[in-house]
């Protein structure tokens, strides 16, 4: 096979998300909260379309904006359905982000005319047209693929989060007592997570759609966790895996002829599927010989 | 008007057709959603109701229509598998359950969205519909949908019925069903099949991305009402049956508008209301028990300061004094004092405020329940006097008129409390 520009643009774009995600994802499922995950790239939506209309462009900061503050709301909502409430804290989940949803859909068919998004760039983005979305300057000059920007700069943004509060998140993680009591601010760490995951929602959006972003951010991490129980380990597996499930996911789309996001969730599942194979039957076998 | 009159008519047999499919499937999603809500199951429906588009892509793949028979069979298939998946993965691996639910919902969707896109791809025409198992669309119901829905809705309603106290006990004490020979394993495949075509029903009218909430959303709504099965299935069925067939009015008078989020947004509304004002449930009503529960406390603590200050110089406080004692709380602390004396429990005199005899002897009860139970504590819990004081702050408000007397009798009517303070009883002066 030859080398082909584009591809090559689609799968650094992708595997750039699949990191951005797998960081931030890694402790998602550490603190159970995978399914907060899903609620919030449902939750988006409304904010996106939202600040789509009053701003009337794709690519600003608003629609940025607009999605973190519908994420961090979700949450928000969620807890105080739960807490407040009382409301069982699955139901809480479930009740929230279909009705955000339901709000962002609704819009989004209300204003199909005026805004240039439609239901399947929400459930898959459209990461194909990357090479042809370019970022021109006023003078002229093409900078290259505007997406690929985008996901630089949430790469970058997510590494240095992880940086700067690795300690915080990774206590706050695994022994939340114990955080409060030097002084962390469990909620505090939560809800910036929360503000990054909508970020990061948002800034993979375009590329890769609302749903499809949750296997990202939950399935490269899940295959790390059954494979070793150390927390650096386990973020380099999460990158690793994520940049071959961009590779891969992208080739089997060409073959097959279909969404590259969808083939992604799909190579990230056969990845699971050995990482499950592997902890459940291999490590016996391991045991077993050396017994 | 109009339009909502002819469809409610019923003059139209084709809305005939899309009400009485979109209530049977209502009223099963309903039911189901009741159990799984209360197993603590609700986003299992969510993974199932996404799991079922591969399956659906797959049936239309294979038989190259929207022919129901093959679409209701690939739905159930993947359906079935995810739900099989996420309890193998679940039990056998250290994953936690939120995260399999999770990752097998995104990538049996994202293998879904694969095969749509690539159906798309082929541009074959029948296949203009097939959009519509996303978001749903109840006015495409035709005759051939409404007799394969119907009839699998149908189903998981009777099945639902003839085991309801199998599966209630299942859900409530599986242990007991277990220790009482019930086959707790069969009864759960049951009940799981039965969860994944309660979704499969779904997909036509309400799309695989929402149907989750037409599971959750009427059992959470029904949950703030009532704390009887039965009652909450009969609720949850309300309120599915009205925004079920309210989503399909709405798509009926905007006909480029899908049902599935309409229904999601009316069921939501339902159960938004509940969260608030649903009767001794809802926030509304616990907070203002909650806020006549802090006055009472407030109040009584008022008349045992007077009655404290009396005991010692026996005469009244004046109201500086009073609200003195209540530091922070001054206005409130004025507010409940004018409401004792509406209340006859309290008189003010120019320079005093001082006990009326019926607040006096209020005042007394509280004492006497308070040093009563300071008595109980270190009796019969041994605990040293100055431990007791704390507990008893609480209790005072607490005891009622038939714990005060058996509290009395097993204590043999005690004189004085712990710290040598009489207790005051009704007949001295």
């Amino acid at each position: 096979m030859t080398f082909d520009h584009n591809a090559f643009l689609i799968i650094i774009t992708g595997a750039l998300i699949a990191i951005s995600c797998g960081l931030l994802g890694t402790f998602l499922i550490l603190r159970r909260m995978a399914m907060i995950g899903d609620a919030i790239s449902h939750a988006v939506l409304p904010g996106i379309v939202l600040a789509f209309l009053f701003s009337q462009q794709r690519e600003g900061i608003a629609v940025i904006i607009g999605a973190g503050v519908l994420g961090i709301i979700a949450t928000l909502i969620i807890d105080y359905l739960s807490t407040k409430i009382k409301l069982q804290h699955d139901a809480s989940i479930g009740v929230t982000f279909t009705w955000l949803f339901a709000i962002g859909i609704i819009l989004i068919t209300l204003f199909a005319g005026q805004i240039d998004l439609d239901q399947d760039c929400v459930l898959y983005g459209e990461i194909a047209y990357i090479p042809i979305d370019l970022w021109i300057l006023p003078n002229g000059t093409i900078m290259g693929p505007r997406v690929l920007y985008v996901a630089l700069i949430n790469v970058i943004l997510v590494i240095f989060f992880i940086m700067y509060l690795f300690k915080e998140l990774k206590i706050t993680s695994f022994d939340a007592e114990f955080a409060s009591s030097i002084g962390i601010s469990t909620g505090i760490i939560n809800l910036s997570l929360m503000g990054m995951v909508s970020y990061t929602t948002v800034s993979s959006f375009e590329a890769v759609g609302a749903i499809l972003v949750l296997a990202l951010l939950v399935v490269p991490p899940a295959t790390a966790y059954l494979l070793t129980s150390n927390l650096k380990r386990m973020i380099l597996y999460t990158l690793i895996i994520g940049v071959f499930t961009s590779l891969i996911g992208y080739y089997v789309a060409y073959y097959i002829n279909g969404s590259i996001a969808g083939a992604m969730a799909g190579v990230s599942g056969i990845f699971l599927l050995f990482a499950i194979i592997y902890s459940n039957f291999a490590k016996r076998i391991i045991i077993f010989s050396k017994a | 008007m109009e339009e909502f009159i002819y469809f409610f008519s019923f003059k139209d047999p084709n809305i005939v057709l899309v009400v009485a499919g979109i209530s049977l499937l209502s009223i099963s999603a309903a039911m189901v959603g009741t159990f799984t809500f209360l197993d603590k199951k609700a986003l299992v429906g969510d993974a199932i109701s996404h799991a079922v588009l591969p399956g659906v892509c797959m049936a239309f793949m294979f038989a190259g229509n929207k022919n129901p028979y093959w679409i209701v069979l690939g739905a159930f298939t993947t359906g079935a598998i995810s739900t099989y998946c996420i309890s193998y993965i679940s039990t056998t691996t250290k994953l936690k359950e939120d995260t399999v639910i999770a990752a097998v919902l995104s990538i049996f969707f994202g293998v879904g969205i694969l095969l749509l896109t690539q159906l798309q791809q082929t541009g074959n025409a029948a296949l203009s519909g097939l959009d519509h198992f996303l978001f749903g669309n109840a006015i495409a119901i035709v005759w051939e949908d409404l007799i394969v829905y119907g009839f699998i809705a149908s189903f998981v309603i009777i099945i639902l019925l003839v085991f309801y106290k199998e599966f209630k006990l299942i859900i409530f004490n599986a242990h007991f069903a277990e220790s009482v020979g019930m086959p707790v394993r069969i009864l759960r495949f049951v009940f799981n099949s039965l969860l994944v075509l309660a979704v499969v029903t779904g997909i036509q009218a309400i799309g695989v991305v929402l149907m989750a909430a037409l599971l959750i959303t009427p059992a959470a709504a029904a949950r703030f009402w009532t704390n009887k099965l039965h009652v909450m299935l009969l609720l949850a069925v309300t309120f599915a049956l009205f925004s079920g067939v309210a989503g399909a009015y709405i798509s009926y008078v905007i006909p480029k508008m899908p049902t599935g989020p309409w229904v999601v947004m009316v069921i939501s509304f339902l159960a938004f209301i509940s969260f608030f004002f649903a009767k001794k449930k809802g926030m509304v009503s616990r907070w203002y028990s909650q806020r006549k529960y802090q006055k009472k406390i407030h109040m009584d603590h008022i008349l045992k300061t007077l009655f404290l200050h009396w005991e010692k110089k026996q005469q009244g406080m004046t109201q500086g004094e009073l609200i003195n004692q209540f530091q922070g709380k001054a206005s409130t602390t004025r507010q409940y004092i004018n409401h004792l004396i509406n209340k006859d429990h309290l008189s003010a005199t120019e320079h005093y405020i001082t006990l009326t005899p019926s607040g006096f002897t209020e005042a007394k009860r509280i004492v006497r329940l308070h040093r009563l139970w300071e008595v109980y504590l270190s009796k019969y819990l041994n605990l040293a006097p100055d431990h007791v004081h704390d507990m008893a702050e609480k209790m005072e408000h607490l005891l009622t008129p038939d714990l005060e007397a058996q509290l009395e009798a097993s204590l043999d009517y005690p004189a004085t409390d712990p710290h040598q303070s009489t207790i005051p009883r009704d007949h001295d002066v």
